[in-house]
């Protein structure tokens, strides 16, 4: 059994800093680099991809990624895993295969996780009496069945520590949690025992650390963020683990950011809810149990993590439309900005409503003086505001509604308030809602499935 | 005396669904103390008046110094529905360190 091993996270969403997992790789030693592709959106768009294209729905950022990084993996014997295989692992592996192949690149033992997949499962399981209710309303699916993109299971770690244990180099996914990409190695390279729950909540709080990349490492860091060096090239964190479950976040010491108590900590509070259960389908992580040691030079211990069993159900999020909406903008100048912003608004509120328009939901904010901090902003001295824009968003069942919404927008300049500017981008169109409904699955109904690719 | 949350805690703000969460992370112990006593959920509440419209949940985490606010009904619908411009609610844990506090001598 190694001593250690060193995690990197590589990205934290899908759209995160490209250079990022390249960095990872080559400034310094890791063992595993573990990317997060996924948002509750993202499963929904890689759907829509996928219906149009059989051979897409997955992160095209991976094989691009790969091209990079497969020799330098291979040479360093890092292994990669990653959840990027969206709502088609299959064919982001065979993806990725094309660009070994394409680099002559040979003995890669490609692995993948299915059976999260279960949109065609539905009907099936609502026979069977699995309603998939609400988590939160206790509704039930069928209200919203007909208008479903995509559903999908949250599996956990273990998918992954079987396709380690059968000798892959690279792990891809559908979806996986954020955690288990991290807790995964360590269960695998140091044989944690699966009802160890205080090591297997260690690993999960080590991936909770690591999921949103250089937010645990300096980014996004509401303390001294001046303070932090180097975000050009910022760091991404790197989980170094412990047979015993305690780990050392850390980063390549030639990259920028920061690694202290308070990144750490910050990182620790990002959306969750009560911290004596954090619930995910390998364990239930008691936060509140967790300490830290600054061990300083960007090193901070995590350690005494406890942890219960694991609940006997999967978290299912399913999608599914729900109308459409549209966002416009107009940006007015000083003098009286926030005055003339304020009347456009009414004016077109005015015209939207004498049109007869249907709408679930108008909102107006004034960014530069309101859009974020609400009725907590401060009052402001017109005088002292340069400009002002006014930005105006609507939701509807109605897509004839959010179309001629689209037109209203421009028309304001030459039949409303002065010094107006700021419609270079066109007529707002409608985008289609898509909503979530967070549902719960018996772990018996539904079974990960490890494929390997291999080849010579 | 009044002093500023924001010279004695930090934090960090995201979404759950419709609920908000946000963590706030004293820079010291005495930090701590000072928030564990004051920044109830009663005070959070009345702080985000006309933006949270659901209840507030208080969570603590004294290792860490910290406590954990879930702000339900906040995000306008949240993630995707929503129409608000921060509708992750990526910005309120800046809003809460506004609040100032009122503390013995």
């Amino acid at each position: 059994m190694k001593d250690k091993i060193r995690i990197a996270s590589g990205q934290g969403f899908w759209g995160d800093l490209i250079e990022a997992p390249y960095y990872q790789v080559t400034r310094g030693e890791i063992d595993y680099l573990v990317m997060d592709y996924l948002a509750e959106v993202t499963m929904s768009i890689l759907q829509k991809q996928k219906n149009k294209n059989p051979n897409l729905g997955y992160a095209r950022d991976i094989p691009e990624l790969m091209e990079r990084i497969l020799p330098i993996i291979k040479e360093k014997n890092i292994k990669v895993i990653t959840n990027g295989g969206g709502v088609n692992p299959v064919a982001c592996a065979e993806a990725v295969v094309d660009v070994a192949q394409k680099l002559g690149i040979e003995k890669l033992k490609i692995a993948v996780v299915v059976g999260d997949n279960i949109l065609e499962r539905i009907d099936e399981f609502l026979e069977s009496g699995i309603e998939l209710n609400h988590m939160e309303t206790g509704e039930s699916i069928v209200k919203i069945k007909e208008r479903v993109l995509s559903a999908n299971v949250y599996f956990g770690a273990f998918p992954i520590v079987e396709a380690l244990q059968k000798g892959a180099d690279i792990v891809i996914t559908g979806r996986t949690t954020d955690t288990g990409l991290t807790l995964a190695p360590m269960i695998h390279e140091f044989g944690w025992d699966i009802n160890d729950y205080n090591k297997l909540s260690a690993g999960t709080v080590a991936g909770h650390i690591l999921e949103c990349g250089a937010q645990a490492t300096g980014g996004n860091f509401l303390g001294d963020w001046e303070s932090i060096e180097n975000f050009a090239e910022v760091g991404f964190p790197i989980a170094e683990a412990y047979p015993n479950g305690e780990v050392i976040i850390t980063k390549h010491e030639s990259l920028g950011g920061k690694v202290t108590f308070e990144t750490i900590a910050e990182q620790l509070l990002y959306e969750i809810g009560d911290p004596k259960n954090y619930i995910t389908p390998d364990c239930v992580a008691d936060f509140a149990s967790i300490k830290l040691e600054d061990l300083g030079n960007n090193r901070v211990k995590v350690f005494d993590v406890k942890g219960e069993k694991e609940t006997e159900f999967y978290k299912v999020s399913v999608s599914y439309a729900d109308g459409c909406s549209a966002v416009g903008s107009l940006t007015y100048s000083w003098p009286q900005a926030l005055t003339k912003a304020k009347a456009a608004d009414r004016i077109l509120r005015k015209r939207l409503e004498n049109l007869n328009l249907q709408f679930d939901e108008i909102r107006t904010d004034y960014i530069g003086y309101n859009a974020t901090h609400e009725s907590l902003a401060k009052e402001i001295n017109e005088d002292d505001i340069n400009e002002i824009m006014m930005r105006i968003a609507v939701r509807s069942h109605d897509k004839k509604s959010i179309e001629r919404f689209g037109r209203e927008i421009a028309p304001l300049i030459l039949t409303g308030p002065p010094s107006v500017t700021g419609f270079a981008g066109g007529r707002p169109k409608p985008s289609k809602v898509v909503a979530y409904w967070p549902a719960l699955i018996p772990k018996s109904l539904v079974h990960p499935e490890v494929k390997i690719l291999e080849w010579k | 005396m009044k002093i500023k949350l924001r010279d004695i805690a930090h934090g960090r703000s995201g979404d759950k669904g419709d609920a908000a969460n946000i963590g706030i992370i004293a820079y010291d112990d005495r930090g701590y103390e000072i928030i564990e006593k004051h920044l109830t959920a009663e005070k959070v509440k009345k702080h985000f008046d006309g933006i949270c419209r659901g209840k507030v949940e208080r969570y603590e985490l004294p290792n860490l110094r910290a406590l954990n606010f879930l702000l339900h009904n906040t995000l306008g619908g949240g993630g995707t529905v929503s129409l608000k411009f921060d509708a992750q609610g990526k910005t309120l844990a800046a809003a809460l360190l506004r609040m100032e506090i009122e503390i013995e001598n």
